[in-house]
């Protein structure tokens, strides 16, 4: 219980800490009344806009009001067109959403029986032949993978859209693209860490209290061996949602990485600001969930947080 | 036939640990000498300014394609530069770049890491927190952010590379630092009375650097797709330099009629991480036979 409250201090702290990291990043860039407003502008109409927008506090004020305004869920105003910038950004989450769940889906379900049928035949031509395709998989980078499939599929055999997300033909290349390398990456994990656990006294023990092969591996093998995988699961989503933003760009796929990179180009810092945060809230969440997963699974990491270790 | 040479078989005059290679990491590690040649070289090797432009051979294929100049045998862009000679500038950026951003990251992690050992306490605390508040960070956003607001700057970008991914190696360091500390080499040099810089530099750091260099060969393609994206999305390095993200970025609009303009520099792109990946793998089992899978 302790350690779960340890674990949920450090992620609020975390959060509070990328949050001020947001603020003054991108409040340092500049004035951005400079950047929306034509330059011949007068200096009187400079100040309407930047009392509007709360620019003419002191930094430390403007840093005070925007925490609580974000308590508040209030993540201002786009300077683009006056909506609501987290309406903005809330929009597109179904999106990113169904993008990267069905790329994890297609990570996961490549990905780990492909790395335990490797560790099962290790040293077979099965296992050379899973860890060279993984090698090119991971090695691959995804806004080319993309573009490979958009020159194949699309421009040549002209069977499935290349942008867009109308229909579900729209999901499966952008899908594919951001999978095929994170399947590539849990076929290496699960591998290693599946022949790690096999090497264990345990198995040992197992076989020669006459279990059969099957009953070992899904019932000795495959809990363990899930553990680190669990782990890294977790801190793989942060990366994927970088991933997400090139591979969103390249198909036109309307979710968050879209939204970022158009807010990006015309400096909507009200949008950017909203999309940092929200995503930091994912992936710290995320990590949090892994680490707490993570001592559920495996008591002694309870156990060694509670005796004082690291 | 002397019985002589029936037992030693004759070897070419390469050292024992590259004939024993595999002959995938042996191509792996010429591909990375090459790429390292034109790092140095590429300025002096284009057979084109990479930024002189040939208005009357625009678009022009590689020259097995219709419609190619033996003027440019692998091709121009939309504006008649040519590809090889661009292609040559953008991978010494690339390569500059992803070398420049490991290296620094990896003093920056390292140091950090031998700090947070030797110091220990608020110092240890202190620096770990960091770790851990920088591997909580969407990194990749963050940088495209910072960038798109603070502007085109070299010195900024190096730094967003730099500290991508320092936390790894400050976290190994300081788990081998305060492992090897104990070990009887470090007591014994301790006790003759070295100075603990001493015993860092001289005694620990090289007993520890095996696996740091392991780090080194991970971190080196994920910096390298690191550069080449935050290009492709038009951030990072912009025209008139290039870089195979930008090329690649700048390509993807031509597609349809000049599918060359993307593919070359993605391919490219493809070899550089894949020899890393296998020569960082082959690595690994040469310096920690343990980790051996």
């Amino acid at each position: 219980m302790r350690w779960t409250l340890i674990k949920t201090i450090r992620a609020a702290l975390t959060l509070l800490l990328v949050v001020s990291f947001v603020f003054f990043v991108l409040r340092l860039s500049g004035d951005p009344t400079y950047m929306l407003l034509p330059d011949d502008i007068d200096e009187a109409t400079r100040d309407f806009y930047r009392s509007k927008w709360g620019l003419d506090a002191p930094l430390f004020e403007q840093y005070r009001s925007y925490l609580v305004a974000l308590l508040h869920g209030d993540f201002g105003i786009s300077f683009r067109n006056n909506l609501d910038a987290f309406d903005l950004v809330w929009d597109r989450v179904p999106k990113t959403a169904l993008l990267m769940g069905t790329s994890l889906l297609i990570a996961l379900a490549m990905g780990i029986p492909l790395g335990i049928i490797a560790a099962l035949y290790r040293d077979s031509w099965l296992d050379r032949g899973v860890m060279t395709v993984s090698v090119f998989g991971f090695s691959m980078p995804n806004f080319f993978l993309g573009i490979l499939l958009i020159l194949v599929f699309s421009l040549n055999l002209r069977v499935l859209p290349s942008s867009g997300s109308d229909t579900w033909w729209h999901l499966i290349m952008p899908a594919a693209t951001l999978g095929i390398s994170y399947a590539a990456q849990f076929a290496r994990y699960t591998r290693s860490s599946m022949i790690d656990v096999l090497s264990k006294p345990y198995m040992r023990t197992a076989r020669s209290k006459g279990a059969a092969p099957a009953r070992r591996v899904n019932l000795h093998a495959l809990p363990n061996a899930a553990i680190p995988v669990v782990t890294i699961l977790g801190f793989k989503v942060g990366e994927m949602l970088g991933g997400a933003v090139v591979v969103e760009t390249v198909f036109a796929w309307p979710g968050i990485g879209r939204l970022l990179t158009s807010a990006v180009a015309t400096r909507d810092l009200a949008v950017v600001q909203c999309i940092m945060i929200l995503l930091a809230i994912t992936m710290i969440a995320a990590n949090t969930l892994t680490d707490l997963l993570y001592g559920w699974l495996d008591p002694r990491v309870r156990v060694g947080a509670k005796a004082g270790a690291r | 036939m002397s019985v002589m040479e029936r037992i030693t078989p004759r070897r070419l005059p390469l050292p024992r640990w590259l004939t024993r290679a595999p002959l995938a990491v042996t191509l792996a590690a010429g591909f990375m000498v090459l790429m390292l040649f034109v790092m140095v070289f590429a300025r002096v090797i284009q057979p084109y300014a990479f930024d002189y432009i040939d208005l009357m051979n625009r678009m022009a294929p590689p020259v097995p394609l219709e419609g190619s100049t033996w003027l440019h045998p692998t091709g121009t862009d939309t504006l008649g530069r040519d590809l090889f000679s661009r292609l040559l500038v953008g991978t010494q950026t690339s390569m500059l770049l992803a070398l420049l951003g490991t290296c620094l990251g990896a003093v920056l992690g390292v140091t950090l890491g031998f700090v947070a050992a030797h110091k220990g306490r608020l110092w240890d605390e202190a620096i770990m927190a960091l770790v851990d508040f920088q591997a909580a960070m969407p990194w990749f956003i963050i940088a495209l952010a910072v960038l798109a607001f603070l502007g085109n700057s070299m010195v900024i970008f190096i730094a967003i590379m730099a500290l991508y991914g320092w936390e790894t190696y400050a976290r190994i360091t300081r788990g081998l630092v305060l492992s090897a500390r104990e070990q009887g080499y470090a007591l014994a040099v301790r006790g003759l009375g070295a100075r603990p810089r001493w015993v860092y530099l001289r005694h620990i750091l090289p007993n520890i650097s095996g696996p740091l260099l392991v780090q080194l060969t991970v971190n080196f393609p994920a910096t390298i797709l690191f550069e080449t994206s935050l290009s492709f999305l038009g951030l990072g390095i912009r025209p008139p330099m290039t870089s195979l993200g930008q090329m690649l970025g700048e390509g993807r609009d031509y597609l349809i009629n000049a599918w060359w303009l993307a593919v070359v520099p993605g391919m490219t792109i493809f070899f550089i991480t894949l020899s890393m990946s296998i020569l960082g793998d082959w690595l690994r089992s040469k310096l920690d036979p343990s980790l051996e899978d």
